[in-house]
């Protein structure tokens, strides 16, 4: 018999400890018992959080995915009581809408961003702005909405019209400008500062340096926020339904009252009529479609850039 | 020595001046984003007054009693918000009370080694995922499948504890608790992916040398890593508070829009936002003041909420 040998304890008897307790591990220990019941509840509460996206998912592809026809894309929505029909006029809409957002928040948002980052990064104005976009970020979207009506649809801004699709794409930028300043703030400052120095070194001025350089530099992260904010404007309804309000006709102009997916979702759902209800599904369908596809998108954009 | 170097002629080395209009276009552009970044700054200035101007003659005519008194009736012109301020608080308090242990643990189980990591990284996804869902969809989901199916809990729950004031009306549909439980799973993602951030920036010293003296992971989780976590959790707990002060759509759809108060949580109720949502597009007179009145009132509660969670994140954070 060799020392080590006489030393080592047999694996029946455990590590003794000066106590002379066992100091292998002992699942019975009261220690051991509550770490096992912790992980069994947190493993519990992941649950919990997964499923209802499951259940809403599964729900919306069976009701929604079910009932999707060529005649949907083409055909208005039938009056209450009728079956049939189609939420032609509320998919344009929402694109309309959508796009009217976006070309309002996109430019002045990552304008804002620029001057954030490149301009003055920790001056007083700065400051300023970036507090305003953190409480502009968290305003309800439905006080977007009560704004918008306020300020144009109330005082009858454009052509004296009252509810319109301007209005809505309005409600909807106020919505998205936080997002997109901030993930262009965010995005810019990620651009190494060699690439200013050497620009400046060759003799490019702050125009060209970021235009040319620093921008597209920084083209991931932009284009991500900007996808994830217009994916969430297309999802909105607060905003847009005491603003665009709702036609149950084709689109007739940017400054008449117009039709979104999302507001016929809400005006369908609580009708007593099936039709309407079955459509409110299909509506759904295709928004959840269109916005998971363009999260997932954005995902892909900010993977695909990663070195 | 040799100091035949070749030097050049002075004037190549003459400053070249830059063109007039590269000058104004640099300087042109930099005005542009100074304009651009103080448009914020105007929306928001331009929210509060328009909010503000309209709710003028409500403030003139009902002033401070509008917070306690829960009559609203268009017919006689008398407005109170206090059964929608109480449906806004309780509902997003209650909402929280429930989805913070949900958020957390579930936090917890996709940041530490628990299970594999591609599982993880499924479940942070699916999570996220769930944020990007619109809110009417929700709504829409909560009409058909999640109160039907709650339905007959709920009246058990009338039937068995109905003597407590908050179970007292049997649940027929719409109510605050189904309100709650789809506000609880629209601020989930808010909780869990800032919890999951927080968790992810403690360093790793710090677990490890919880484990080097021999406590065990729920040990370290405890007593080391969430109170190393908590000021980034609680910050985001408090932005969560403020999206369920002003989440909108859902709520509308489900919370049965009741103009008369009541405790019970089984029984239709309401909140500022949803009562904006039902009542904006057919109000007329003070009727539009009352309810800018009671979108100040959200205003502000979300605002407060807000700065207070930035006010946390900033001096609370623990230096390590």
């Amino acid at each position: 018999m060799t020392r080590t040998q006489t030393l080592a304890p047999k694996p029946s008897q455990g590590f003794p400890s000066r106590e002379g307790k066992s100091m292998l591990f002992d699942p019975s220990l009261p220690r051991n018992r509550i770490n096992k019941l912790c992980t069994t509840v947190a493993g519990t509460f992941a649950t919990i959080a997964v499923l209802p996206l499951l259940l809403v998912l599964l729900y919306v592809l069976w009701n929604g995915g079910r009932l999707i026809s060529p005649q949907l894309f083409t055909q208005l929505p039938p009056a209450p009581g009728m079956e049939g029909g189609g939420i032609g006029n509320a998919i344009i809409g929402t694109i309309i809408v959508t796009a009217i957002a976006s070309l309002i928040a996109l430019p002045v948002g990552v304008g804002g961003g620029i001057y954030l980052s490149e301009y003055s990064r920790s001056g007083w104005f700065a400051q300023a702005v970036r507090f305003a976009n953190d409480v502009l970020a968290g305003v309800p979207s439905i006080i977007s909405g009560v704004f918008v009506y306020g300020l144009i649809v109330a005082t009858r801004l454009f052509f004296n019209q009252s509810y319109s699709a301007m209005a809505g794409g309005i409600a909807l930028a106020v919505l998205m400008l936080p997002t997109v300043i901030k993930t262009t703030d965010e995005g810019l400052k990620l651009v190494p500062q060699e690439l200013r120095w050497g620009s400046y070194g060759v003799g490019a001025s702050r125009f060209v340096t970021i235009t040319r350089v620093i921008l597209p530099a920084a083209f991931t992260p932009i284009a991500t926020g900007a996808v994830l904010a217009i994916a969430r404007a297309a999802g909105e309804t607060a905003p847009l339904i005491f603003t665009a309000l709702f036609s149950p006709f084709w689109p007739e102009g940017i400054f008449n009252p117009i039709a979104t997916m999302s507001v016929l979702i809400f005006n369908f759902a609580i009708m007593p009529y099936e039709a309407q209800n079955a459509l409110a599904w299909t509506a759904s369908f295709v928004l959840v479609v269109m916005i998971l596809g363009a999260n997932l998108l954005a995902r892909w954009i900010a993977r695909a850039a990663r070195p | 020595m040799t100091s035949d170097v070749a030097i050049p002629r002075a004037d190549a080395f003459t400053l070249r001046r830059r063109p007039a209009s590269e000058r104004l276009l640099d300087i042109g552009f930099r005005q542009l984003t100074i304009s651009l970044a103080a448009l914020v700054g105007l929306v928001l200035l331009a929210i509060v007054l328009t909010v503000f101007h309209g709710s003028q003659e409500a403030m003139a005519t009902f002033g401070l009693k509008f917070l306690t008194t829960s009559s609203w009736d268009p017919v006689n012109g008398t407005y109170g918000a206090f059964t929608a301020i109480y449906g806004t608080l309780v509902s997003s308090l209650l909402s929280l009370l429930i989805a913070v242990p949900l958020g957390v643990g579930t936090a917890i189980f996709i940041t530490e080694n628990l299970i594999p990591k591609i599982l993880r990284d499924a479940i942070g996804l699916m999570v996220e995922l769930l944020a990007a869902i619109p809110s009417v969809v929700l709504g829409l989901w909560a009409i058909f499948v999640m109160e039907p199916f709650l339905r007959p809990f709920l009246n058990f729950l009338h039937q068995s504890l109905g003597w407590i004031p908050l179970f007292s009306t049997p649940a027929q549909g719409p109510g605050m608790a189904p309100a709650v439980l789809i506000l609880v799973v629209m601020v989930l993602p808010i909780i869990t992916a800032i919890s999951r951030d927080a968790l992810n920036q403690v360093p790793d010293e710090l677990r490890q040398g919880a484990y080097g003296v021999g406590t065990t992971r729920w040990g370290a989780l405890f007593s080391i890593i969430l109170p190393a976590a908590v000021s980034s959790i609680t910050g985001g707990v408090m932005l969560a508070l403020g999206r369920a002060m002003g989440e909108t759509m859902a709520v509308t759809m489900i919370i049965g829009n009741a103009l008369n108060f009541s405790f019970s949580l089984l029984a239709p109720a309401n909140t500022i936002a949803s009562m904006l949502a039902n009542q904006f597009g057919e109000a007329d007179g003070i009727q539009v003041s009352a309810l800018m009145y009671a979108a100040l009132i959200l205003m502000l509660l979300t605002f407060t909420v807000n700065v207070l969670a930035q006010w946390v994140v900033r001096r609370l954070s623990l230096r390590y």
